[in-house]
């Protein structure tokens, strides 16, 4: 079963400016999907329209094969969204927060506020389930935003910039808590900056820019669109001129640090024979940036694959 | 099984709008030192000035002392006032905060909300009504004509000036847009809607004016429904704010349904 299917999605704002043209993609139920784009892209724009925060102009979107014009509760209640920016009642408390959130859904309170304590127990932060939002830290606000989202158990979770503004520990806590919950079954959408996330996360990957889906496809389809990737390897001595090493691009970055872009027809194998013929010896070694990084900065900037 | 799923979904929805009432009613109760106090003193204070120590100058009002004259469209200043500030302060301040995505992103009918919004402002306005009748007892003496009568007109006066304020709150797009209505129309439609004297004293012209304050049928039908007195007929004044009740909730329900100053 198709989670999302979006159909000619477009809309322009009151002030003329067109956000989506005609976009169309599926996600499939049980999917770790990522929606990529650089900012101003449409994302935000397309999540607004999913979770019948902004109007569409025209176009269809089925959440679950309920159609957003003809089931709206039906479809709202597959959806559990956290949104990019924060968007609490600051004056009350983080479980007052989560439990009306519930409340609004038809959860009766005395199951909402277990649940509440369970997953505000999850991304510890039970804690601080008294204290009032204003008084939390940006990492427990983006996490009440998680468990908000979750408590009537949607079947689709949609994330907008998750991470954004959270600390590398924190990030991984909840890409580990998005893990589970995708093993779960629930279907996830997420957009991010951090690609390296996306890349090790998703499973499939919607590419917008100015409006328009200019990828859609898995992961690793779209990956093998790279034809070259950048390493960089670490040596054991310092040395003082570039070597040439024959059909590879390098760059001497400082004297114990080269740079060598590799091409897809090319193996490392060969580049490695002619490092060790040049008496360069390599203690490590690792990607310039993450590969979905490159492919995308190559897309949106409509340079060549 | 179709009846099952309805009855679900009847409950989905008493839940939905028990959930957005609580919260509200929590809101006004939590910051009672801005929103049950203030109209307290400022009652009280009307008691002592114009009651008792002007209204012993003024002498009988339609056959009544003065303080027990304008006890009833104080109350009724009170209970309208406190509906309307609850209800625009309320949504306005969700608006700013984009909280209200909370409520938008979620599967509670528009009326649901609508109706939470108005029952928490009907209640405030209650609140606020019972504790300056109760001040007012300190003052002067109240017998209640007609108790059932009273208890329509407070209510449907809260419900009226709720929806007014829910209206203010969906057209405000900064803070200032909800007290430029309660300083510029409210408060100025009040002091001219027969609180502090009878509209039949007034010449012809301003008798006629004062007809189309929708304020002096409210304290009208108030004073009536208490001394028994009324400057209007009390059935017109009670169709008149049944049907200004009727209109302004299905405006506000349009506005609410096409998403007007929530969705973009």
């Amino acid at each position: 079963m198709k989670a999302l299917e979006i159909t000619d999605l477009t809309k322009i704002y009151k002030n003329g400016v067109q956000a989506l043209d005609s976009i169309s993609f599926d996600v499939r139920e049980g999917d770790f999907f990522a929606l990529l784009g650089p900012n101003g892209a449409g994302k935000s724009t397309t999540i607004g329209i999913i979770s019948s925060l902004v109007t569409k102009t025209s176009g269809s979107v089925k959440i679950f094969e309920h159609d957003l014009d003809k089931e709206l509760d039906a479809a709202k209640r597959c959806i559990g969204l956290v949104p990019q920016e924060f968007n609490f009642n600051i004056f009350e408390t983080a479980q007052q927060v989560v439990v009306q959130q519930a409340g609004y859904y038809g959860v009766p309170r005395k199951i909402a506020l277990e649940r509440s304590e369970y997953y505000l127990n999850k991304l510890g932060i039970l804690e601080k389930k008294d204290a009032r939002v204003q008084t939390l830290s940006g990492g427990m606000k983006r996490r009440l935003m998680i468990v908000r989202a979750l408590l009537h158990e949607p079947r689709l979770l949609i994330l907008d910039e998750p991470t954004a503004g959270v600390d590398i520990d924190l990030r991984r806590t909840l890409w580990e808590f998005l893990g589970e919950l995708n093993q779960k079954g629930i279907t996830i959408i997420l957009t991010t900056h951090y690609l390296e996330e996306a890349e090790s996360m998703c499973r499939n990957i919607a590419i917008i820019d100015h409006g328009r889906i200019i990828e859609n496809t898995s992961k690793k389809i779209l990956l093998q669109k790279l034809n070259s990737e950048i390493f960089i390897f670490y040596l054991q001595k310092p040395i003082k001129a570039t070597p040439i090493l024959n059909g590879f691009t390098v760059n001497l970055e400082d004297e114990t640090t080269l740079s060598v872009e590799v091409h897809k027809n090319q193996q490392l194998n060969d580049l490695f024979n002619q490092l060790t013929a040049h008496n360069i010896v390599v203690h490590s070694m690792r990607n310039k940036t993450n590969r979905l990084e490159e492919l995308f900065v190559k897309l949106t900037s409509k340079g060549s694959i | 099984m179709n009846m099952n799923m309805n009855m679900n979904k009847c409950m989905s929805i008493w839940i939905g709008f028990y959930t957005l009432l609580r919260k509200e009613v929590t809101r006004f109760l939590r910051i009672w030192s801005q929103t049950l106090l203030p109209p307290a003193i400022s009652v009280t204070l009307y008691f002592i000035i114009f009651g008792h120590v002007l209204g012993s100058r003024v002498g009988l009002m339609d056959g009544y002392p003065y303080l027990e004259y304008i006890v009833p469209g104080l109350v009724m200043m009170s209970i309208i006032t406190s509906a309307y500030a609850n209800v625009s302060s309320s949504f306005f301040s969700l608006k700013f905060q984009r909280s209200i995505d909370e409520i938008t992103l979620s599967p509670l009918p528009t009326y649901a909300v609508l109706l939470a919004f108005v029952t928490a402002g009907v209640i405030r306005g209650l609140l606020v009504g019972s504790i300056v009748t109760v001040l007012a007892l300190f003052f002067t003496r109240l017998n209640v004509v007609h108790p059932l009568f009273m208890l329509l007109i407070v209510v449907l006066s809260a419900m009226l000036f709720s929806l007014a304020g829910f209206l203010n709150g969906l057209f405000a797009k900064k803070f200032d847009d909800i007290s430029i209505v309660p300083t510029f129309v409210l408060t100025p439609l009040t002091y001219l809607g027969g609180v502090f004297y009878s509209v039949n004293l007034l010449p012809d012209f301003w008798h006629k004016m004062s007809l189309l304050n929708p304020v002096l049928y409210m304290v009208s039908s108030f004073r009536f429904s208490i001394l028994g007195v009324s400057d209007i007929n009390v059935y017109v004044s009670t169709l008149f704010i049944i049907i200004a009740v009727a209109t302004l909730f299905f405006v506000n329900l349009r506005l609410l349904e096409r998403g007007y100053g929530i969705r973009t």
